[in-house]
């Protein structure tokens, strides 16, 4: 068993390019292998992060708790929508948003961060992007605390069907209905994992060519920031697309260009089911193509530039 | 089976400055007609077709000026840098000690950085716990490890990095100078240590300035000199090209007796090699038979 291993490892050395496919999954592969190093490194960004305070992770909980209410408040009364659903819809959103954005704009800093130990030990590159998307992992599960207890105060709202685009929230005809939560919140679970499988290759493929051109993480930066405001998450989707809304006029425009965002379908495939809405199938199409393709595109990239990140950082 | 091979292998660097590590360059470079040159990354060979092969136990000094290649060397051979040309084959479980404070958390105490060492290195967590006492032993931190790393001395962290690459029976053994940070008695014991684990299984390559301790580490040599191979062979020779003199003749009649020379040949060798050397008048000439 260990010398079939080791011969692997051999035959992986012998390929005298480092433009080499096998390598490219050989990284990968070890990279994975190495789960406790990652994972431990991981937590350790958390801890450090919060050092020497009193509560540590839990502010992470806390100041998104604080950032839900205040946004569900303000936006559900500028909206005129149903405080009780709306505050669950901006939380399950803005949890899932967090994620996508942390893995975005931390995911091309990752090589850059990581520059000491990249020319210090020798270890696979994807250590560090399982790094960071394992860090955001535990940020998000940490924010989740903040879904349990508002879905347990809002429960009965939320587990009948109901409607959002109104004040008392109740299903009525012309309003967009939603079925509301039930066993199909379990749904969300399969759906996070599509949004953790594109944020890893997102991470991997955006820090090598930030890694190269130091102007792409702020080119991105200033996209991502635009992004939060085009995607329904702090503001209702339903608006646009209840024919009773106020704003089922602009629908014809809006809706086609939120549907190519493809932020908005990561987003969808978790934060719908958790809150008793129905996914698209054309979410999961989305989602699940983004992945394909964009790791597809992510191991050729590794394929060619792996070996050129120690001289890059 | 443990070994390295190098072949014509070249490491170069791109040297980015602020204006060409971006996208505006290849992007607006695209657009309107050709501006002046199209000047490239300017690119500083670090080094340049390197072919070595290292073997089961050997232990191998690495001397040269600052700047000659060594650090890169041996980041090469510890396959950090892929070689940008040419090739090179590393096969047996490495262990690298670079630079004492990287890879080392400043906030964090010395136990979990001797953890996160050994994850790094290849060990399991668990492997791990159950060498930290033994580490903690021969480091002789004892509570400080306890400590953040920011509160050590750069001795204590030679010793902590030390610890743990000492009880991880690593194959391959990659020190850069800085090893001299530790006081005298530790670095005995570390002496020791290092020359049991390279008698053991693997390999070593050392890089440093002081020959005492390359002699008691070490028996074979590499001299880079601007990012070539300058000489490799028997250390005395190599550092006798490369100091021009006898590396024993300004050693201590204890460090020779510690490195199993007899002090009284030494001098007896070098006065006879000397008298030569005036007589024939080719001093710069390497002397083949220095041992």
């Amino acid at each position: 068993m260990q010398a079939t291993v080791e011969e692997k490892r051999a035959a992986a050395f012998a390929e005298s390019s480092p433009r080499s496919l096998t390598r490219a999954f050989a990284d990968l592969r070890d990279g994975f292998a190495a789960r406790e190093l990652w994972s431990h490194l991981g937590w350790q960004d958390i801890k450090q992060r919060y050092r020497r305070s009193v509560l540590g992770p839990f502010w992470i909980t806390i100041s998104q708790a604080v950032i839900a209410l205040g946004l569900g408040l303000l936006y559900g009364v500028l909206f005129g929508q149903n405080f009780q659903t709306f505050l669950p819809y901006v939380l399950t959103g803005l949890i899932t948003w967090t994620f996508i954005q942390n893995c975005l704009t931390e995911g091309m800093e990752t090589f850059i961060a990581n520059e000491g130990l990249i020319k210090h030990l020798p270890a696979p590159i994807s250590i560090y992007t399982l790094r960071t998307v394992w860090r955001q992992f535990l940020m998000f599960a940490h924010n989740a605390i903040v879904y349990v207890v508002v879905v347990g105060i809002f429960f009965v709202n939320l587990s009948q069907p109901y409607a959002t685009s109104d004040q008392d929230g109740i299903c009525r005809p012309g309003l967009t209905c939603h079925p509301g939560l039930s066993w199909q919140w379990l749904l969300g679970l399969p759906g996070f994992i599509l949004v953790i499988l594109n944020m890893a290759w997102i991470t991997m493929f955006f820090g090598i060519i930030s890694t190269r051109f130091r102007d792409f993480p702020q080119l991105i930066n200033a996209i991502v920031q635009l992004m939060f405001y085009l995607t329904p998450i702090v503001w209702p989707i339903d608006q646009l697309t209840s024919p009773a809304g106020p704003r089922h006029n602009l629908a014809h425009i809006v809706l086609p260009i939120i549907k190519l965002n493809p932020i908005y379908h990561l987003i969808q495939v978790v934060r719908a089911p958790f809150i008793g809405q129905v996914v698209s199938p054309w979410s999961y199409v989305v989602c699940g193509g983004m992945a394909i393709v964009g790791w597809f595109v992510t191991v050729f990239m590794m394929r060619n530039y792996r070996a050129r990140i120690s001289y890059w950082v | 089976m443990v070994s390295i091979d190098v072949n014509n292998a070249s490491v170069a660097f791109p040297i980015f400055d602020a204006k060409s590590r971006s996208l505006k360059k290849k992007v607006l470079g695209k657009v309107g007609g050709k501006i002046g040159t199209e000047a490239k990354v300017p690119v500083i060979e670090a080094l340049h077709d390197i072919t070595l092969s290292l073997n089961e136990g050997e232990r191998v000094a690495l001397v040269g000026h600052n700047g000659a290649g060594k650090s890169t060397l041996l980041r090469l051979l510890s396959g950090i840098y892929e070689p940008t040309t040419g090739s090179c084959r590393i096969s047996g479980k490495i262990a690298p000690i670079f630079d004492m404070g990287v890879g080392m958390d400043q906030e964090i105490s010395g136990y979990e950085n001797i953890l996160i060492r050994g994850l790094y290195l290849g060990k399991s967590r668990r492997e791990m716990e159950k060498r930290v006492d033994d580490i903690a032993e021969f480091t002789e931190l004892g509570d400080y490890l306890q400590m953040p790393l920011r509160t050590y001395s750069t001795g204590m962290r030679v010793r902590l990095a030390l610890g743990v690459v000492t009880s991880i029976d690593p194959e391959i053994l990659l020190l850069d100078e800085g090893i001299g940070a530790v006081d005298d008695a530790f670095l005995k014991k570390a002496r020791n240590r290092l020359a049991d684990l390279v008698r053991r299984s693997g390999m070593l390559v050392f890089a440093s300035h002081s020959d005492e301790l390359l002699f008691e580490l070490c028996t074979s040599a590499i001299w880079m000199d601007e990012g070539h191979i300058r000489a490799h062979g028997s250390l005395r020779d190599v550092i006798w090209q490369y100091k021009g003199y006898d590396p024993y003749q300004n050693m201590s009649a204890e460090g020779l007796e510690r490195i199993g020379v007899n002090p009284a040949e030494v001098h007896r060798a070098d006065n006879s090699l000397a008298s030569e050397e005036l007589a024939t008048g080719s001093g710069s000439v390497a002397p083949d038979g220095a041992r």
